[in-house]
């Protein structure tokens, strides 16, 4: 008798597939909005049990989204400014992790794994503690405010990460470039910024992504430390209003709501180049 | 260091090289010289070290003992400066190491801006008219990923010959290459040769080196087994080595 399946009816061991691993969870944006609009609907329920002269958690978002927003684009600097500090830090970083000078590959690799390895706030408490809030220098002071201490408390791991990031793509390139460029008579450091270099950026680019990534999520860490960002703000939002239980999940929900808009499509993207760029 | 050398003394002169990797001797005291002018074709099987010896004489690998000098240049001194050595020795390699991220005629066109600072224009023309002499006109702004493996063999040989060198060394190039392709390749050597440019080839290209070299080196294990003008070589080997590989590759 025929079935209308004919194919894997076979007794056969199909291979093992591995599934591609990646290191954000995956969650589609539908299923975001729903659970963020659960968030809200559970707190308008309790909110519709008492006193009808309060405004709903809605109303409180809106009115204070400007305050929020603000905030949250404060983040955004933070994290773009620290990826921008770290990733030129990381580069140099990076370059000294492939010296053939072996003393300051060493120190370069010491240096990678103590960042590397380090928790991001305790780092983050470290420059907040140990740079002084201002700088005096030929006369001028020069004030360090906050959040610029922990642009810096941010750019470090960054700086660590993005330096393996480099030496792990010039390293995977074939040793028969270095040898075809070496033949040419190029030096070593015109063989890495006019070679080894321009042909990393591709594979360089998702894993920089990634990092940047968990930087800009990183950035609430500076609350704790008293920089007015979103978090700080969210909290001081809370208390002004009462410090009503009810609006605890639409407010955090909002923050978390705004941090997943803007990390997922990056996320997607980094994803997008990363299978682009394995095709090739 | 460099004594004084005239253009008559040979371009690469090897005195009982030897070199070894840890406990493994794969250069057994090999000499041989090169003179302005002449092709050169190392034969053997593999494994040989044929490609090492080539690799040394383009100092991309030290050897442990003897001599080479490029134009009187000795590559063994510790104070040689490789980059003024390898602007003399022009090297192809099997698998062409072109620079992916590079256009062919970029590829032909960087080391002679970047390493010996030549004017954009001048290396421009002296890049195009090149990739015309190895056939490649219209693929200037192709990249290798483009390229056939033929193709690719052909600007490397071009990115090469942008330096100017006075000697090209040849490390098994049409070994990775399509059979079809290999003809295009080995007619660019011929017509380099032609030319009057002085080649060094580790081949097993047999019937090539028959017809194109002015002498053919064998070697097996280290060795040079025997060596001579191909006519004699190929017909009348002397060595039973010899005439065992080139019964088997004839």
């Amino acid at each position: 008798m025929k079935t209308a399946e004919p194919v894997h009816r076979l007794a056969v061991l199909l291979p093992y597939r591995l599934a591609p691993t990646r290191m954000s969870v995956r969650i589609s944006p539908l299923s975001a909005a729903i659970l963020c609009f659960c968030a809200v609907m559970a707190a308008s329920t309790a909110w519709a049990q008492t006193a009808p002269t309060m405004l709903s958690p809605l109303q409180v978002i809106v009115k204070w989204s400007p305050l929020l927003l603000r905030g949250f684009a404060f983040n955004i600097l933070i994290s773009l400014l620290a990826m921008l500090l770290g990733t030129v830090a990381g580069l140099g970083l990076g370059l000294a992790l492939l010296s053939q000078y072996r003393l300051l590959a060493t120190a370069s690799w010491f240096v990678t794994q103590f960042f590397r390895n380090a928790p991001w706030l305790v780092l983050l408490f470290f420059v907040m503690f140990l740079v002084p809030f201002q700088i005096t220098m030929f006369n001028t002071t020069v004030p360090l405010p906050d959040w610029i201490k922990a642009t810096v408390g941010f750019a470090l791991p960054v700086m660590a990460n993005v330096a393996e990031v480099v030496r792990g793509a010039v390293r995977s390139v074939p040793s028969t470039q270095w040898e075809a460029a070496e033949s040419l008579s190029f030096t070593r450091r015109q063989t890495m910024w006019l070679i080894m270099l321009p042909q990393c950026i591709k594979r360089m680019l998702p894993p920089w992504m990634n990092i940047y990534a968990l930087v800009a999520m990183a950035t609430v860490l500076a609350s704790i430390v008293g920089v007015s960002e979103m978090l700080t703000l969210t909290a001081q939002v809370h208390a002004a209003e009462g410090g009503r239980p009810e609006l605890f999940a639409p407010l955090y929900g909002f923050a978390l709501l705004c941090f997943f808009l803007y990390c997922y499509p990056i996320n997607l993207w980094t994803a997008r180049l990363e299978r682009r760029f394995r095709v090739r | 260091m460099i004594t004084s050398w005239t253009p008559d003394q040979p371009i690469v002169q090897c005195v009982d090289v030897r070199k070894s990797f840890g406990a493994l001797e794969v250069l057994k005291g090999i000499s041989l010289s090169v003179r302005k002018g002449e092709v050169i074709c190392i034969i053997g099987p593999s494994g040989s070290g044929k490609s090492t010896l080539i690799r040394c004489i383009n100092a991309l690998q030290p050897i442990s003992s003897g001599s080479i000098q490029i134009e009187g240049i000795e590559v063994t001194d510790p104070r040689l400066d490789k980059l003024a050595l390898r602007r003399k020795v022009g090297m192809v390699f099997q698998q062409y190491n072109l620079f992916p991220h590079k256009t062919a005629l970029q590829n032909v066109m960087m080391a002679p801006i970047h390493v010996l600072g030549q004017k954009r224009a001048e290396v421009e023309a002296r890049a195009r008219a090149l990739l015309a002499k190895v056939r490649l006109a219209g693929k200037e702004d192709s990249y290798p990923g483009e390229l056939s493996g033929g193709q690719q063999q052909r600007v490397a040989i071009a990115r090469s010959l942008a330096m100017r060198p006075d000697i090209m060394l040849f490390d098994e190039v049409t070994a990775a290459l399509d059979p079809e392709t290999v003809k295009e390749v080995l007619v660019t050597i011929r017509e380099l040769a032609e030319d009057g440019m002085t080649c060094l080839l580790v081949t097993h290209e047999m019937n090539f080196a028959r017809e194109v070299a002015d002498h053919v080196y064998f070697t097996d294990r280290g060795v040079i087994v025997e060596h001579g003008p191909p006519e004699t070589l190929f017909t009348a080997a002397k060595d039973e080595r010899t005439q065992r590989f080139l019964s088997q590759v004839l």
